[in-house]
């Protein structure tokens, strides 16, 4: 397995390193653009602003490399927001991103005081779709048609597999390419992950969401994603 | 839903952890990526090391220790204590720490907040505010008064505290990191009026510090009390409390929390 995490001054690509070095696997941590076309897999890091992150890429030219990408590629946090086409963080109306995913990404505006941003903490994941979220647990919906025959899970308290680590004040909404949901504040969801084609994208921090996140990582070094 | 967190303190010097701990199956006990480790496997949600280093090899050693705890520790932590310089900050951050506390530094130079959160993101700086109450009042009284302290509450800087807490949200800090002086080592409890109040003037997250003694205090602090994480040492160190026992605990109460397990 080759796999290259790209380098871009792009915030804490050393997280990622060591919580790829955990699973016992090693990565290339380089900005060259034959050594990413010539990886099995590719994780994109990011964290920080949006237009400072889009200068680097730029500068490096990466910005015209990684949409041609084919392999399976994976944007982290602020790497997935880059995956969008514009976000509000930045200078003057905000930034123009990659554009490989139809999402535009905009700012949370909290309800109320006790809603604060960042939206920072442990937060849980439902409506997983694809391969990558494989066998990870999703709370238990009861609903009031449900068929009394039923076995009830016997307690409705929340399991540690569903939560991930989120730091981040922007979000992309919901859509067609949305394959796993988190909602901030409760009841209002965003993308918590997100795919179209061989790119993927989640928006919590994969690399320092305790096992949950492990699993993840694993599902996607290893995984079929198809 | 978003979960409150519960976040454990080490105190380190010279790469060791300085405050003892009860807990019987660690290989060294003063190890603090061995402490780290063990928390972070029983289901704490966030850690903050401090460091209380005073020598010139301090930089280096800390450094180093950022490293170890990054490779062995899949939850975010935060590193604190005598950090000023930009080149310290970046140092930190690219060794794996998720986050840097600032706050002797700040204090000096407030201008250093709006650069560091330019630089590396608000989600990177936390800012820590020691402060004690100056007035009389009765605890959670509209009346009383908290001014910023600084070498462990020993030194006053002549500014109030909520509000001090509201500058350094608004030039960019992530988080506040509020730490009572007035109830630290009691054990009689957060401040929970004071913590309120800064919670209400910040849209930031606050984490309050200061006075954990018992599995209510947490309730209090985060329900009342309004902070979104709450902060602790010696009761984790020593096992008054265990991670799992006070996040059940927790739930029961009815504050959403990630189970430990």
């Amino acid at each position: 397995m080759n796999i290259a995490v790209i380098d871009y001054q792009g915030g804490n690509v050393q997280s990622v390193l060591f919580a790829l070095e955990r699973l016992g696997m090693n990565a290339t941590l380089t900005s060259d653009p034959d050594v990413i076309r010539g990886a099995d897999r590719v994780l994109f890091p990011g964290e920080g602003e949006a237009s400072s992150a889009m200068r680097a890429l730029r500068a490096a030219g990466l910005d015209k490399v990684l949409p041609t990408l084919t392999q399976p590629f994976l944007g982290i946090c602020l790497g997935m927001q880059l995956l969008g086409r514009h976000s509000q963080e930045g200078p003057a109306g905000g930034t123009e991103l990659l554009g490989m995913l139809p999402f535009d990404v905009v700012r949370f505006t909290p309800p109320d005081a006790a809603h604060k941003v960042p939206h920072m903490g442990w937060n849980n994941l439902h409506d997983l779709k694809t391969p990558l979220f494989a066998g990870l647990h999703e709370p238990v919906e009861v609903s009031a048609q449900s068929d009394s025959n039923q076995v009830l899970a016997p307690s409705l308290l929340p399991t540690a597999a569903d939560y991930v680590y989120f730091v981040h004040s922007y979000y992309a909404p919901v859509g067609d390419y949305t394959i796993a949901q988190t909602s901030y504040p409760a009841g209002v969801p965003f993308s918590a992950g997100v795919r179209y084609r061989n790119f993927y994208g989640l928006q919590f921090h994969v690399e320092k969401s305790g096992p949950v996140g492990e699993r993840i990582l694993h599902n996607f070094l290893t995984g079929d994603l198809g | 839903m978003l979960t409150k967190r519960l976040i454990a303190c080490l105190d380190v010097q010279n790469g060791r952890t300085v405050k003892g701990t009860n807990f019987v199956n660690l290989r060294d006990a003063g190890d603090p990526v061995a402490l780290a480790a063990r928390y972070a496997q029983e289901g704490i949600d966030e850690l903050v090391l401090l460091d209380i280093t005073a020598t010139v090899e301090k930089r280096r050693t800390l450094i180093e220790l950022v490293r170890n705890v990054a490779r062995e520790v899949n939850i975010p932590f935060t590193v604190g204590g005598g950090i000023g310089a930009v080149a310290d900050v970046e140092a930190l951050l690219l060794s794996g720490a998720d986050k840097v506390s600032l706050n002797s530094s700040v204090l000096r130079e407030p201008g250093l907040i709006d650069e560091l959160a330019r630089r590396f993101g608000s989600q990177a700086i936390v800012v820590a505010v020691d402060a004690r109450q100056t007035n009389e009042t009765s605890q959670g009284a509209a009346d009383e008064t908290w001014e910023v302290f600084t070498h462990g509450g020993r030194h006053p800087v002549g500014r109030e505290a909520v509000a001090w807490c509201r500058e350094a949200a608004e030039r960019g800090a992530g988080e506040i990191l509020l730490t009572s002086m007035s109830h630290d080592g009691t054990r009689d409890g957060y401040a929970l009026g004071f913590t309120r109040a800064v919670s209400a003037a910040v849209g930031v997250p606050v984490i309050a510090s200061g006075g954990a003694g018992a599995a209510s205090h947490f309730r209090d602090v985060l329900l009342p009390g309004g902070a979104e994480a709450a902060l602790a040492a010696s009761v984790f160190h020593f096992g008054d409390l265990s991670v799992a026992g006070l996040k059940n605990y927790l739930l029961a109460e009815g504050v959403a929390m990630r189970p430990a397990g």
